[in-house]
């Protein structure tokens, strides 16, 4: 199964794959908060997920505390992913917002949050990326910044476009940004991708449907909110992180040095 | 109180590099600072061949045991130890850390906490890394892996600890999840 000389598996193949693992699942419908490690309709998990139960442990020394992150480390520019490189990016300008929350509904103050995505056309200015779509020199796709008092974040990007890759034969990623989440302790670390309602490649993709019990799945599509979206400048998303539950209840005074 | 239900994990995926790295990430003190060791392995898959495309993340007491929460860890002044870093691993699945030793947090066992992201991985792995332990020494976690608890150990060297992570194969290392992180 490891072997890389293997011909590529049509959609059709690899669509019935993950029909087969929702049906199962559909039996019993059990809760799943998180993907499947073991998917193997997304080929590279193959060799790369554990294979052994892992070890429920309560969180202990650092582990219930987060790292902190503070004025020092991000420049409240960086928030804007349209102004990077001097010249306006190509696309539709949106702006991104939300709240990051714990498992107790208290917002993640004060904490960082990283984003990455492709351009317009679904090119990520990345070596690697060899899709023949043009790179936006007015582009990088990344930005960062730090959730407000209430956990707010909010950025302004151009909404990415869907682009193809090589885990099967015409295989194509729905439109997504990545995030990078801490919250107040170590064990909330978090990267996930947010989705775009209704997209059509949704049903195909193999690391979206690896989350497979779907009320799970669809906490990653981010909401449509005319309220974000602004006159005639950029359309509005809105979207809601919550991270596993601490384990600690975070003090006024840690706030203190940030 | 109701627990909201977690945002799922995706996979990072192979395109990070221009986002998550940033400079000095890895160096969480100047190497030749005084007390500096290096923290290094290798993560490896199933067919034991180096993973050259994962992200390590390390957060880790001072030597004092004191759990720093000092900003900084993005534009490190040389000075400050904030206790977290990052390290992207290279075509060969290497990764290196140059840091101080983490003193014991309260009466635990001194480790350094590790998380593991790579393209093929779907959510986040936990683990951790205990400095190499004397005759005896051990906690529940370690004593609950039993014969996998060498997976949880760094070994010393002589500039600081070696700690290789495989995600699969013989040597599989001990990964960890905390309460609520799976529906109850």
């Amino acid at each position: 199964m490891a072997g890389t000389m293997r011909a590529l598996e049509s959609q059709a193949e690899l669509s019935a794959e993950i029909e087969d693992t929702a049906a199962k699942w559909a039996t019993a419908r059990e809760p799943e908060f998180q993907p499947r490690r073991d998917y193997p309709p997304y080929r590279s998990t193959l060799l790369r997920h554990p294979t052994k139960d892992l070890f429920q442990v309560d969180p202990e020394g650092v582990e219930l505390f987060a790292p902190a992150f503070g004025q020092r480390d991000v420049d409240p520019l960086e928030a804007d992913l349209t102004i990077q490189r001097g010249g306006e990016p190509l696309g539709e300008r949106m702006v991104v917002t939300g709240r990051v929350l714990d498992g107790d509904g208290r917002p993640v103050r004060h904490q960082l949050v990283e984003v990455w995505q492709a351009n317009a056309g679904g090119r990520y200015i990345h070596q690697r990326d060899q899709h023949p779509a043009p790179l936006d020199p007015n582009f990088t796709g990344m930005g960062r910044m730090l959730t407000d008092a209430d956990g707010v974040y909010r950025f302004t990007t151009v909404k990415p476009g869907p682009y193809p890759w090589k885990n099967h034969h015409n295989a194509w990623r729905p439109a997504h940004i990545h995030f990078s989440l801490f919250g107040t302790d170590f064990t909330q670390r978090l990267v996930t991708q947010m989705y775009f309602p209704g997209d059509p490649l949704f049903a195909l993709d193999p690391i979206y449907q690896s989350i497979v019990d779907p009320a799970a799945r669809e906490r990653l599509v981010a909401t449509y909110d005319h309220d974000v979206t602004t006159h005639e400048w950029a359309t509005g998303y809105r979207w809601d992180i919550v991270l596993t539950g601490a384990h600690r209840t975070p003090t006024e005074t840690e706030e203190d040095d940030r | 109180m109701t627990r909201l239900a977690p945002t799922p994990g995706q996979t990072v995926g192979p395109f990070f590099h221009y986002a998550l790295p940033y400079p000095g990430d890895a160096d969480l003190v100047l190497a030749g600072a005084p007390g500096a060791v290096r923290l290094h392995g290798t993560v490896r898959d199933g067919a034991g061949a180096g993973v050259p495309d994962a992200l390590l993340e390390l957060w880790q007491a001072d030597p004092a045991g004191t759990v720093v929460q000092r900003a900084g860890s993005l534009h490190r002044d040389g000075w400050t130890f904030t206790g977290f870093g990052r390290c992207a691993t290279d075509r060969t699945g290497r990764y290196s850390f140059t840091t101080l030793t983490p003193g014991a947090v309260g009466d635990g066992l001194p480790f350094f906490a590790v998380t593991v992201f790579a393209r093929g991985l779907l959510h986040r792995l936990s683990t951790r890394a205990y400095l190499p332990l004397a005759d005896g020494a051990t906690d529940a976690l370690l004593t609950a892996a039993g014969a996998r608890a060498g997976t949880l150990v760094a070994a010393a060297e002589a500039d600081g600890y070696r700690f290789d992570v495989h995600l699969q194969g013989p040597e599989e290392t001990v990964f960890l999840q905390a309460p609520g992180e799976t529906p109850s």
